[in-house]
């Protein structure tokens, strides 16, 4: 029984929500109904010189539509991502996935916290929890999906420019509102993540981070994106995990930042 | 199918058809075997494992350049105790060969290695000599022809499988080193390894890889694998395995013609997980298409205009 498709996605829309900063929708045959909040999949470029599969996490999931709402950053000219860019409606993407283990739902109150390019998992995840959340999102200074978090939740911001809510980052964000939680879901840059991780600890707080690596085949042959953990892996038999499969999403208490 | 022969026979195993995977591409085929029904392959390859578990190079360990990505994985694996137990298991409940690649940092511990899979149930040896991507062992023994010569016939004493020594490209004639491994009894070669190159990240100017450097590989270095097997199968008499940028049926028959008795198709992997049964297809179009009745006959099959 096949849990990971391949296959060729059509593009319903896409638009430009900030800088770079790109909303794409695709419908799917089988991966959206397949698919969990905080899972990945491939994207792969319509080009022989661009190889590898772009890892792209899941901003929504309308299972019943078969859609799947993809908020991506164009990482530079002449990318993968530049190429995604540019297609419009009706064109097609070929797609793998659901790729990666995804967010365990639990019913402790929550925070929902995203920086940067990892806001967009964070909206899906946020929509499904069934019990109190607050999202807390870090931006550079432009913000994008604020709109969208807040129609699902409590939503409290950080910029680094102070040009909206706190100034500074998620944790000054969430110390300025006196927001609280039991437990922590995040996805953003590693120092975000390093902090968050330490915040948990000292506030006896649970804390499931989403990782990301430089990916290869993102289906846990090629040993590319690695983490380092705490314990042995019980596959890699070394102090190694594979982001791809046993991740993206890991308990912060495993895994070595 | 009947119509067309498409095994062929490695130094006395026999392969169903001539399509296996590069080491290092395909795990030992569980992660792939979701997408590719590997009874179809004719052998698989496995990645690396040495006589204890090693952890690998830091990250990143991937970079895609044009036409190719490079990898500096550093050889992770779970050791040789682990893979026995895990690995040969699950590859034993397909009908395809099992090739154990081995890889080493010192002559005792591919040794120890070989030795370990002697009663296991695994049909050949590939042997790594050749990974640019650790410091110690790997392209070490494979760029001196001397060291080749030894550590393969150290090897062939205790192997109880076929031994196949795969080569690396990084040196200035790969047909010495492939001499040097027939004169130390190798059963096979296969080749090529991977291209030594670097990227750097102009934005952040510094290196893209955790590692530096990293091993070239993908569409982009085929040519320069067509050739080396081409010149290799001049030079020596062994059967060869190509591999190289294999990425369609028409990548492995140019490999085939230029002397490959066997292919192996690694980064397309990455590219389309469907790839290898993709090539074995192509190859029966091709035959059927131009009339060959035994694959055999476009072994080494091109010759001069």
């Amino acid at each position: 029984m096949a849990t990971k498709f391949e296959e060729m996605a059509v593009v319903v829309s896409q638009k430009e929500i900030a800088t770079d900063i790109y909303d794409l929708t695709i419908q799917t045959k089988e991966i959206a109904a397949a698919a969990k909040a905080g899972q990945f999949i491939s994207l792969y470029c319509n080009d022989g010189t661009k190889l590898l599969p772009r890892p792209i996490s899941l901003c929504g999931i309308d299972r019943e539509a078969g859609t799947l709402r993809l908020v991506y950053r164009v990482t530079g000219e002449n990318t993968g991502t530049a190429q995604f860019s540019k297609m419009v409606e009706g064109d097609t993407v070929r797609v793998l996935g659901p790729l990666g283990n995804g967010f365990e739902l639990g019913d402790k109150k929550a925070f929902c916290i995203g920086g940067g390019i990892g806001i967009p998992p964070m909206l899906q995840l946020a929509k499904e929890l069934n019990c109190e959340k607050t999202a807390v999102l870090g931006y550079r200074n432009e913000l994008f999906l604020l709109e969208d978090f807040e129609a699902v939740c409590d939503t409290i911001i950080a910029t680094e420019d102070g040009s909206a809510g706190t100034k500074g980052n998620v944790i000054d964000a969430i110390k300025a509102n006196g927001a609280t939680a039991d437990v922590i879901y995040a996805c953003g840059p590693t120092p975000m993540l390093r902090a968050l991780k330490a915040y948990a600890e000292e506030n006896n707080m649970e804390c499931y981070i989403s990782m990301e690596e430089h990916m290869a085949c993102g289906i846990g042959a090629c040993l590319a994106c690695v983490c380092k953990t705490k314990d042995k892996d019980h596959h890699t038999n070394v102090n190694n995990t594979r982001i791809c499969k046993e991740g993206p999403v890991f308990n912060a208490k495993e895994v070595e930042l | 199918m009947s119509d067309i022969k498409t095994s062929v026979n490695l130094c006395g195993v026999e392969l169903k058809n001539p399509v296996m995977v590069a080491s290092g591409t395909f795990g030992s085929g569980q992660e792939y075997s979701e997408f590719v029904d590997l009874n179809r392959l004719g052998a698989v390859v496995t990645k690396g494992v040495a006589n204890i578990p090693w952890p690998g190079n830091p990250t990143p360990r991937v970079a895609e350049v044009y036409g190719g990505m490079l990898n500096a994985v550093g050889l992770q694996n779970p050791g040789i105790d682990v893979f026995c137990n895990r690995d040969i298991p699950f590859l034993q409940n397909y009908d395809t060969k099992i090739i154990v690649n081995v890889c080493g940092k010192s002559t005792s511990d591919y040794l120890e290695v070989v030795e370990r899979l002697a009663d296991e149930p695994v049909d050949m040896l590939e042997i790594n000599i050749s990974c640019p991507n650790v410091k110690e062992g790997g392209i070490a023994f494979g760029q001196d022809p001397k060291l080749v010569e030894q550590i393969t016939s150290d090897i062939k004493k205790i192997a109880k499988q076929p031994v196949i020594m795969k080569l690396s490209p990084n040196v200035t004639d790969i047909t010495e080193m492939a001499r040097a491994a027939e004169a130390g009894g190798a059963d096979c070669l296969s080749l090529i390894n991977t291209l030594t190159g670097m990227k750097i990240d102009i934005d952040r100017r510094t290196f893209v890889l955790a590692n530096k450097t990293g091993g070239m590989s993908g569409p982009a270095i085929h040519p320069i694998a067509v050739r080396m097997v081409y010149q290799t199968a001049q030079a020596v008499k062994l059967p060869l395995i190509g591999m190289g940028g294999i990425s369609t049926a028409e990548d492995a028959i140019e490999m085939i013609l230029a002397g490959a008795t066997a292919v192996s198709v690694g980064t397309a992997n990455f590219v389309d997980p469907c790839t290898t049964i993709k090539v074995v297809e192509g190859i029966e179009n091709y035959m059927r298409k131009y009339g060959v009745k035994d694959i055999n006959e476009l072994v080494g099959a091109v010759h001069e205009r």
